[in-house]
């Protein structure tokens, strides 16, 4: 399997060569090669934004290269369309799934290979096919199941299923674990081996360090559209490809940071890190029976309890999509509890006597939300205006009713300065910045109205590594000074990272509540447990007893 | 009450029935376009447009030379082109949806009173079509021996038979989009095609292809609603004649959810509510009277309003409905 055996005369599955493409200024792949061994499962690892999306989107036809080559088994194929990499025995399960939600399985798997104008013979033949490659690869779902109703980890088996039967030999996984929890993890590598004992290629896209080293025969490490090694997996260490995902020496990296953005597994697993010590005060903020319904009236939220207490880092975990930014927007004040209660000090806020983002952030409140595009930042803004946004009536502003566009730049470079946020050009629009720096700058206006109360969400989506140690630096900072801080994140390393106490939400429930022990591999199955919704570890103590008469009673 | 009073009832009855078939036949035609549009994802504002164009190239055709099928045929590809038009601002150029439908609104009812006065010298109207100028009523087989039967034959004479040729259509118009969208693999990839584009790319078909020929379809089904208005239920164009029925077949299809059998329903209903308000014009009425005639024609309009402001439960419209698909390169 030596990439230089040219000789063993069995062509490589897959060979990319001199694949160059550019999105407007951004050149997402700089002359990046690759060969894919056939039978093989190879990884391809980077940091978000490295280019390793874009690859396999030209390999399976949803872009076009700019310059380079492709071989399929030896012969050089020109792939312009899906529809031609289906043809070369391509098959790509997406990070975001290609499927019709609200049709069956059996609808999805057939959909563009029907068989025919009609549909029933075609679907009886497909019927038929779904029941053995089910049962060859241990893939069962139910034919006649309503794909928007399945669990995540279903819908991604039936997206493999499609593939199959479309005839892959070459199967791409783009990240897929990051909708999955960790039991579901499991279950899908070890479907993967199965394909690969039965022959099947497998490409798997991954930013995660675990994942490549848990399954993969050989890793190639992509770095800013540029392919920078290939590895034998057993021959190499996470210490070495996080250095060259990174392209410098990651050594003085704290474990902790290292093990946030990374995902490398903590090894021995058996120190315990430092934790806050329980405090014995009052919570900063209480949530009790907490019920939210959205527009359509589906329940998102049911019977939520949780306390944030000072100088303490609440972790939520859980799969996204199972009510944490429900949560977070009630709690900011974007949504008004429909049920139970919130207490901040004095003020009870409930159904009838909601408290919008602002009366929130006078009480001393802050909320760095999820999507930093739609809740955080107005790309559109000036970086000095953005620095403001929420606080635009206090001196930072002006005098209250006219901005001061000297003070907005004074306060802006300030807070620039203070949180490394570059470049430091107040008056650069916002979207001249890049992901990590534009999460700084919304940080730091934050941080810098001293809150006593912080909800932050997803710290560090689409933040390169650098930013990603700044801002969980801040942030326990922020916690050391007393701060009582709200982190919901998708990725339990960097719960497990910051975290004191962890929640785990789960079809709009807290499933489960624990304070880490500081052993990850403990921690970790545990609340992946509990992320999947199975067990529920140890009910929380203080979330029990019908808080106040105010609590409306929860939704069933 | 005697028997003859009952029968005449049973008349009547059947009288306003047809009168609401044969006043829903456009509502049908157009909302069933609307439907295989919208399903693939491309919003049709421009049904009434499409109407309103074929109905004047139906009777301009027709009056010309003197052939209602040449009519039709004139119609057909009249609507079906405004149909393209329509598809390659918003599938091609991926422009906004509503905007385009509504330009083509304007220009049908502009373009035809020009025409028409080009043509006609007449006002925009067109001459007045000449029996065999016309698509006829259709007696069918045996209407004449069945009507001496009681209730069935006056069944089978005031209600089936004794319609025109688009009266028809509509009515297997309906099956067929029915049929065509549940069991047929173009009706699944159109289905899919207005709920998630993105699937059906991935699965190697064209999203632009499924959407065109959709848009296609609307045109020709638009078509037949114009031929019905000036060549068969009417004896030849008159300006504005589509009279606001291709918004009210929009309020049809999204009162009966983009589901066929659900919008003929919805479409039979609103012929009904217009033909009682034809009914009831100069009618005393128990309490109120004489109700003004204003009044009355309101009605179907009304209704509209009523119905969709939601008192049937939410529509859920496809995902994907009114979203331009952009394939990145």
């Amino acid at each position: 399997m030596n990439p230089d055996d040219r000789a063993g005369g069995t062509p490589p599955a897959v060979r990319l060569s001199g694949i160059s493409k550019r999105f407007g200024a951004v050149q997402a792949n700089r002359d990046v090669d690759l060969e894919v061994a056939r039978g093989s499962i190879h990884g391809i690892i980077g940091e978000n934004g490295a280019g390793k999306s874009t690859l396999v989107s030209i390999l399976y036809g949803f872009y076009e290269a700019d310059a380079g080559r492709i071989e399929i088994d030896g012969h050089v194929v020109a792939i312009r369309s899906s529809a031609a990499a289906i043809a070369q025995g391509i098959g790509m399960v997406h990070q975001h799934f290609m499927l019709v939600p609200t049709f069956t399985v059996l609808e999805n798997v057939m959909l563009g290979a029907e068989g025919g104008p009609l549909l029933a013979r075609g679907a009886a033949e497909t019927r038929a096919e779904l029941l053995d490659l089910s049962t060859a690869y241990g893939l069962e779902v139910d034919p006649d199941a309503k794909v928007g109703d399945l669990a995540v980890g279903l819908q991604q088996r039936v997206e493999i299923l499609k593939a199959l039967r479309r005839g892959a030999r070459i199967l791409i996984l783009d990240e897929p674990t990051g909708v999955l929890t960790p039991d579901e993890t499991g279950r899908l590598f070890d479907i993967l081996r199965g394909l690969r004992r039965e022959g099947v290629t497998i490409l798997l896209i991954t930013h995660k360090l675990r994942e490549i080293m848990a399954v993969t025969d050989r890793v190639s490490v992509m770095r800013q559209g540029e392919m920078v090694a290939h590895r034998e997996t057993a021959s190499t260490t996470p210490e070495e490809l996080a250095e060259l995902m990174v392209g410098r020496r990651v050594a003085a990296m704290p474990r902790r940071e290292l093990v946030a953005a990374l995902g490398v597994d903590a090894g021995g697993g058996g120190t315990p890190r430092a934790r806050s010590r329980p405090q014995p005060n009052a919570g900063a903020l209480e949530v009790r029976g907490l019920g939210w319904r959205d527009a359509r009236g589906i329940t998102r939220l049911s019977d939520v309890s949780l306390t944030l207490r000072e100088g303490e880092i609440l972790g939520l975990a859980g799969v996204a999509g199972n009510g944490q930014s429900e949560l977070l927007d009630v709690l900011s004040g974007i949504a008004t509890p429909q049920s139970g209660v919130i207490r901040i000090g004095e003020r009870i806020i409930n159904r009838d006597r909601p408290a919008g983002p602002a009366e929130l952030r006078a009480l001393g409140l802050a909320h760095v939300p999820e999507d930093r595009h739609r809740r955080g930042v107005v790309l559109g803004f000036t970086a000095q205006e953005n620095a403001v946004l929420g606080y635009q009536h206090g001196p930072a502003a002006g005098d209250g009713r006219l901005l001061s566009p000297a003070a907005l730049a004074c306060h802006c470079a300030a807070l620039m300065k203070r949180f490394d946020v570059r470049p430091a050009a107040p008056g650069l629009r916002m979207s001249g910045f890049s992901g990590g720096n534009q999460q700084k700058l919304v940080l730091a206006r934050e941080i810098e109205a001293e809150p006593r109360i912080l909800l932050v969400g997803q710290p560090t989506r689409g933040v390169d590594i650098g930013a990603i140690e700044f801002i969980h630096g801040e942030i326990l900072k922020l916690r050391d000074q007393g701060c009582a801080i709200l982190l919901v994140s998708v990725e339990l390393d960097e719960i497990l990272a910051l975290a004191d106490r962890v929640a785990v939400m789960n079809a709009g429930r807290i499933v489960g509540e624990r304070r880490l022990s500081g052993i990850d591999a403990e921690d970790r199955s545990e609340i992946g447990l509990m992320m999947a919704g199975i067990a529920r570890i140890r009910e929380p103590a203080a979330a029990r007893p019908a808080a106040s008469p105010e609590a409306g009673s929860a939704e069933a | 009450m005697d028997w003859a009073a009952l029968s005449e009832l049973w008349i009547d009855t059947l009288r306003i029935l047809d009168g609401s078939f044969r006043l829903a036949t456009p509502l049908i035609l157009c909302a069933m376009a609307g439907l295989v549009s919208e399903r693939s994802g491309v919003i049709d504002i421009g049904l009434e447009g499409k109407m309103l164009a074929a109905a004047f190239a139906a009777a301009a055709v027709a009056s010309l030379s003197g052939s209602p099928w040449a009519g039709l045929v004139a119609a057909l590809g009249v609507s079906a082109a405004l149909a393209l038009v329509h598809g390659f601002a918003c599938i091609t150029h991926r422009g906004e949806q509503i905007i385009s439908g509504v330009a083509i609104n304007i220009l049908a009812s502009g373009g035809t009173v020009v025409a028409g006065i080009a043509l006609f010298r007449q006002g925009g109207q067109s001459p007045p079509l000449m029996a065999d100028e016309r698509f006829r009523p259709i007696a069918l087989p045996g209407a004449e021996a069945l009507s001496g039967i009681p209730v069935i034959g006056p069944f089978y004479a005031e209600l089936v038979s004794g319609h025109t040729l688009p009266v028809y259509l509509a009515l297997i118009a309906v099956p067929l989009v029915a049929w065509m969208l549940a069991r047929t693999t173009f009706g699944l990839r159109l289905r899919a095609t207005g709920e998630m584009p993105l699937a059906v790319d991935s699965a190697g078909v064209s999203v632009v292809l499924i959407r065109y020929r959709a848009v296609l379809i609307a045109g020709l089904l638009c078509g037949l609603a114009g031929v019905f208005l000036s060549t068969a239920h009417g004896a030849g164009f008159v300006r504005e004649m589509s009279a606001g029925k291709g918004y009210i077949a929009l309020a049809a299809m999204i009162f009966g959810k983009w589901r066929p059998w659900p919008v003929l329903g919805a479409c039979l209903l609103f012929g009904f509510l217009e033909t009682a308000a034809a009914r009831l014009q100069g009618v005393q009425l128990p309490l109120i009277g004489e109700a003004p005639v204003e009044l009355i024609l309101m009605l179907p309009y009304v209704a509209t309003v009523v119905l969709l402001a939601g008192f049937f439960g939410r529509a859920i419209p496809p995902k994907a409905l009114g979203v331009p698909y952009r394939k990145e390169r």
